[in-house]
């Protein structure tokens, strides 16, 4: 909401020593956050641009369109001003600018000084401004009109100076849309006065309830209407006064009429609507939801459908208004109204919502009303805007107003403790601030025997007054957070809450990342197609996600069940300014969708590599990165985590065949984990031309499978004998099995370990045959071994070897 | 002393002397030569002579004569064993300066880093982490939080919501606050509570240098008996020095959240300028910048949950992540954060 500080000034006291931006803080504080100001005539020069009055006006003598204007710059001195501007009149005040005064030239927008330079042979001493040379609007067209008020001579930035707050006022304080609740609040701030613009006006001894029937049908949707007539109005242009703080508050000035209404509205926060009064037929005015089928005509033109669930405002025959949100073409005010109805009415804020939304059409009012306005407003409004139509648009009231009220509510009494007030902020406040700022702010107060306690009975405009806290809010901010002092949290600290997956995160999220990769952080939404392309067809939980219904962009509408095709998009997304390996991971959840339920959001820590291995010196030809480099670094991640596991060979999309290994965790016997090369293929569609590997993790899994306690075991007492051992098996034993078994197998108090230090394959071997080099450990916990056990152990465990794989020791 | 005998004893200085100003293996092999040359060698002649010396003499002589010989020999070896060690440091001498063999190295995303931080700062405060699902119900993402259906209060939360109905009601959307869980924390725990809930979120919103459609909160929630709205400044004034630095200060504003009675906003006083405002970039010229907003729980939230309000109270607090780390490393766009260019990830490397 646009607010001017000027007409502000008029209903407060403010210091003339604060500068806007002071004001603005004071203001954000407090009341309502200002976002920007804007100052009006900073940049006027007083004593350049001054108030003149057209005293004369003739043709120019070369230029048709040109006109010379005589103008009054001071009492007793005139000067010469060739004027583009066709409705110059005499009489008329206009701002006038000297040689060189500094203005924003109409042509560029650029600032320059005036110069005085003769115009078709014609000496101009300066120039009439309009608004765009001052700044003020884009307006080019005509010369800017003063009030008739403006002194001549006068400096420009007194008359017509201002600063403009743009401000954000607060959802639920629509009390706060009108120029008088902002200025009672800094009344409150500063502790000065509030001073209520003047009301009154006279009446005919005709009673209103002749000229006028009202009817609400829809009662919960209209807690109240009232209705005033006014015949003998005379329309005509508003003052510059009323139509210069309209401008400054963006409303453009139409009419006397529709601008008070208006003018009102800015300044009270409560709508009003005028409507012609010959125009209402039968002078019946029903308020109901509109029928199926009806249409009108609102005053911007637009032909728009109602329906069943929009309020309107009907005369006997059809609807003459959109309730609370515009007004129509059939019943506006025009050059020919004489006599006019003013409606000042209270809508539910739900229902004004509802049929803002449904035409997609808000307005200054259906803002208001939006918020929820205290019934209690319209009178004042009513009163304000009768007053100023007598003032500017002549005519006379009917007796009285109609006034229908079936939604009144009264406030209830809220009892306030001074021990609420100090359990909820901490500080002590002294019952006079305590008085005298709910006061100030329009709260009814009495304090209780012994002044512990208050009853607060809230001002008709504060609809968001409940309770004793909200009060306690008042006090505050008015009062000033900065008295608020800086204390610990005392108190009992809450029980350890137990988080091993947490703690699995973040603890993998380190690890990856140390052992060189990127984290990365996608967007949870994706696109179908790619979910479809990185899971395996038969996974139908994973191949039919959520989506949403109002995505900010198509590509953006499923809830993703994989990671891998963001990390995919990403590598090549990267790929295009990165030639060396690409690692990047990423912890996220996959939305798994369960019927009528929540999806499970399952953790899963994704990453993906490919590229050259890090050399010391980078040759066209560095070694790629492969299967082992992925699986090396999941071995690092789960056995670091204490998460044992086994690995066997899977053949599962996007993976491809004969490349890719599930974790298999021995403690529950479930797959964790999966490493591989994701299939050529699949990248492809990611425009990928090189072998990316994948590892993916399933933390929910993992937790399960973490080792509860480390085993602990002292280190061996007794050295252990090294025996390294070439057999040769059938190619295709899984090397894994051969190293489980040497590991099992023990002899008598004699325990084996062994570690594969080379696979062979090729020359030298029996057809579909590989070598196995294995160094293998003897130890017993109870003594130093002699040769001929590490002998006997050894050949028994060939002999298991031979049985079990077919394995012969090589020579 | 005898003539002959003096001559020994001027031998090994010479040869002593001379040998100690060989520093080259070229210099060395040259006095070798002179000194102990299997043909001219000074000393083979020397031992030559020794039958010329006179019978009482020829034995001393002979004596003397090889003890030099040994001595030489035994000072040669040591200067050869000393020149080599010094010829192989300078023969090999590595360029320090060349790069270190390269290990790949990772980092974490600056938006982690960033709630890494802000974690371990309320953690020190013994707050807890609790988590909460992404998508959530209508109910604790709206009407449990005191955001009824209808209310304009909706319109400060633009929801992207899930296409499914369940018992013909739309009611499942992406959570547009990390606040649900004030509810789902009072659900499963009994006072004293001290949480934190970190989490994206999600707003239906067109995308600009500063709005993102997905973005990262962290919720904090305490309530207890005798909290108070100073406990609430005292904890949010630990955070803002710890995260921005320790001379920072910081103002509450009015602000307004359904969830929150009395609701406020905080800023911290520009890190750049120092309040000074101007032209600085980062503050706008206003001196002050908005973190966070924050309040004292409404007092129906604390009823709802089974607790008695007029005996427990507690406080809220929710900050975005993105505009602290855009803050604190002075990123001007937040779509770099979701772009994940590794030229911008990269940077966020250094281990602090």
């Amino acid at each position: 909401m646009k607010l001017s500080i000027n007409w502000l000034r008029d209903l407060v006291a403010i210091d003339e020593n604060y500068r806007p931006d002071e004001l603005a803080r004071r203001i954000t504080n407090s009341i309502a956050e200002v976002e920007e100001f804007e100052v009006i005539g900073e940049d006027w020069d007083p004593a350049l641009i001054t108030v003149a009055e057209i005293a004369a006006i003739a043709k120019h003598p070369n230029a048709d369109r040109l006109q010379v204007a005589t103008i009054k710059i001071t009492d007793s001195e005139s000067k010469e001003v060739i004027c583009g501007d066709p409705t110059i009149f005499v009489g008329q005040r206009v701002a006038f600018a000297r040689e060189g005064a500094l203005l924003v030239d109409g042509k560029t927008g650029q600032k320059a000084a005036l110069k005085a330079r003769p115009i078709r042979g014609v000496e101009s001493a300066g120039m009439i401004l309009s608004e765009k040379e001052l700044g003020i609007s884009d307006d080019h067209e005509a010369v800017l009109t003063l009030s008739e008020d403006a002194p001549i001579g006068a400096a420009l930035s007194d008359v017509q100076g201002d600063v403009i707050f743009d401000l954000y006022t607060w959802a639920n304080r629509a009390d706060l849309l009108g120029v008088v609740g902002i200025a009672r609040e800094i009344a409150a701030l500063e502790g000065n006065s509030l001073l209520i613009p003047e009301t009154g006006h006279l009446e005919s001894d005709r009673p209103v309830s002749d000229c006028i029937d009202v009817n609400i049908k829809d009662a919960d949707l209209c807690p109240r209407y009232t209705a005033a007539v006014i015949h003998g109005i005379q329309i005509g242009s508003s003052p510059e006064w009323l139509k210069k703080r309209l401008r400054a508050h963006g409303v453009r000035p139409i009419n006397n009429v529709v601008d008070v209404t208006n003018y009102v509205m800015l300044e009270t926060g409560q709508p009003l609507h005028a409507f012609d009064y010959e125009s209402i037929s039968d002078q019946k005015i029903v308020i109901r939801k509109a029928k199926e089928g009806e249409s009108i005509v609102t005053i911007d033109g637009v032909e728009r459908a109602l329906t069943k669930d929009i309020l309107a405002i009907c005369d006997s025959e059809r609807p003459i208004a959109v309730a609370g949100i515009m007004g129509s073409l059939n019943s506006q005010v025009t050059q020919n109204t004489k006599s006019i109805l003013l409606e000042v009415a209270n809508f539910s804020p739900a229902g004004i919502r509802r049929g803002s939304t449904n035409l997609k059409l808000r307005s200054e009012a259906s803002t208001r009303f939006e918020k929820g306005l205290g019934t209690g407003m319209v009178d004042f409004a009513q009163a304000r805007a009768l007053h100023l139509f007598e003032k500017l648009c002549g005519g006379i009231s009917a007796k009285g107003m109609l006034d229908i009220h079936p939604g009144d509510s009264n406030p209830s009494l809220i009892e306030l403790s001074t021990e609420r007030i100090e359990q909820v902020l901490g500080i002590e406040i002294s019952n006079v601030n305590i008085v005298r700022i709910l006061e100030s702010l329009g709260f009814d107060i009495t304090e209780n025997k012994g002044g512990k306690s208050f009853e607060v009975l809230s001002p008709h405009w504060r609809t968001d007054i409940d309770i004793a806290d909200d009060l306690i809010e008042e006090i505050i901010r008015i009062y000033g957070y900065e008295n608020l002092p800086t204390t610990n949290l005392a108190g009992a600290l809450p029980d350890p809450i137990e988080n091993p997956l947490s703690m699995l995160r973040d603890n993998s999220r380190v690890i990856v990342s140390g052992l060189g990769f990127q984290e990365i952080l996608t967007y949870t939404l994706t696109s179908k197609e790619d979910l479809e392309r990185v899971n395996n067809p038969n996974d139908k939980v994973r191949l039919e996600p959520l989506s949403v219904s109002n995505p900010v962009a198509s590509q953006h509408t499923w809830l993703r069940t994989s990671l891998r095709s963001s990390l995919l998009r990403t590598f090549a997304d990267n790929r295009k300014h990165q030639d060396q390996a690409l690692r990047l991971f990423e912890i996220g959840v996959e939305f798994l969708p369960v019927a009528e339920n929540l999806p499970e959001e399952r953790p899963v820590m994704c990453a993906v590599l490919g590229g050259g291995r890090l050399e010391r010196w980078t040759r066209p030809e560095t070694e790629k990165l492969d299967f082992f480099d992925a699986k090396g670094v999941l071995e690092v991640l789960l056995l670091s985590q204490g998460v044992d596991v086994r690995f066997t060979d899977v053949d599962v999309p996007p993976l491809k065949t004969g490349f890719a290994a599930e974790a298999v965790a021995t403690k529950t016997d479930q797959t964790v984990a999966l490493v591989g090369q994701i299939d050529e293929t699949v990248t492809g569609f990611f425009d990928i031309d090189e072998p990316v590997y994948l590892i993916e993790f399933w933390l929910s899994k993992a937790v399960h499978a973490l080792n509860s306690r480390p085993e602990y075991s002292p280190p061996p007492r007794y050295p252990d004998a090294r025996h390294d051992l070439a057999i040769i098996v059938p190619e295709n034993v899984p090397s894994g099995d051969i190293v489980a078994f040497v590991c099992a197998h023990r002899s008598g108090d004699v325990l084996c370990e062994a570690e594969l230090f080379d696979e062979y394959r090729g020359a030298g071997l029996p057809p579909n045959m590989k070598s196995l080099g294995l160094a293998v450990r003897y130890r017993s916990r109870n003594r130093t071994l002699k040769d001929k056990d590490v002998l006997k152990c050894r050949k028994s465990l060939l002999n298991r070897l031979e049985k079990e794989y077919g394995a012969v020791l090589r020579n | 002393m005898t003539t002959s005998e003096d001559q020994i004893s001027k031998f090994r200085e010479e040869a002593l002397a001379t040998l100690s100003d060989s520093v080259t293996s070229e210099q060395l092999e040259a006095w070798r030569v002179l000194w102990l040359g299997r043909q001219d060698g000074r000393v083979n002649q020397l031992l030559r002579s020794i039958s010329d010396q006179p019978s009482e003499t020829r034995s001393d002589f002979g004596k003397a004569a090889n003890s030099l010989k040994k001595l030489l020999e035994s000072e040669l070896k040591a200067a050869i064993t000393r020149i080599e060690s010094n010829t192989e440091v300078h023969d090999v001498a590595i360029d320090v300066t060349l790069p270190g063999r390269p290990q790949s190295f990772g980092a974490l995303h600056p938006i982690t880093q960033t709630m890494n931080d802000c974690i371990a700062v309320f953690e020190d405060m013994g707050f807890q982490v609790f988590e909460g699902p992404e998508v959530e119900w209508e109910h604790y993402n709206f009407d449990a939080v005191r955001i009824p259906k209808e209310h304009p209060a909706r319109d400060m939360w633009d929801t992207i919501w899930v296409d499914t109905l369940v018992n013909g009601e739309r009611s499942m959307l992406l959570r547009t606050h990390t606040s649900p869980n004030q509810i789902r924390v009072m659900e499963k725990n009994d006072p004293p509570i001290r949480v934190l809930v970190p989490g994206k979120c999600y707003r239906q919103e067109a995308t600009d240098a500063t709005h993102e459609w997905m973005l990262t909160q962290i919720e904090g929630l305490a309530v207890d008996e005798g909290i108070t709205m100073s406990d609430l400044k005292g904890v949010l004034y630990g955070f803002a020095r710890r995260l921005f630095g320790q001379d920072r200060e910081i103002i509450f504003h009015h602000s307004f959240f359904p969830f929150v009675e009395p609701g406020i906003e905080m800023a911290i006083d520009c890190f750049i300028c120092s309040g000074a405002g101007g032209s600085c970039r980062t503050c706008h010229g206003a001196g002050w910048i908005e973190i966070l907003g924050a309040g004292m729980v409404h007092p129906e939230i604390i009823e709802n949950a089974g607790f008695d309000s007029s005996k427990f109270t507690g406080f809220a607090f929710g900050v975005g992540i993105e505009r602290v780390a855009m803050l604190r490393w002075g990123i001007d766009d937040i779509r770099h954060f979701y772009q994940n260019d590794l030229r911008f990830l990269a940077q966020f490397s250094a281990i602090k």
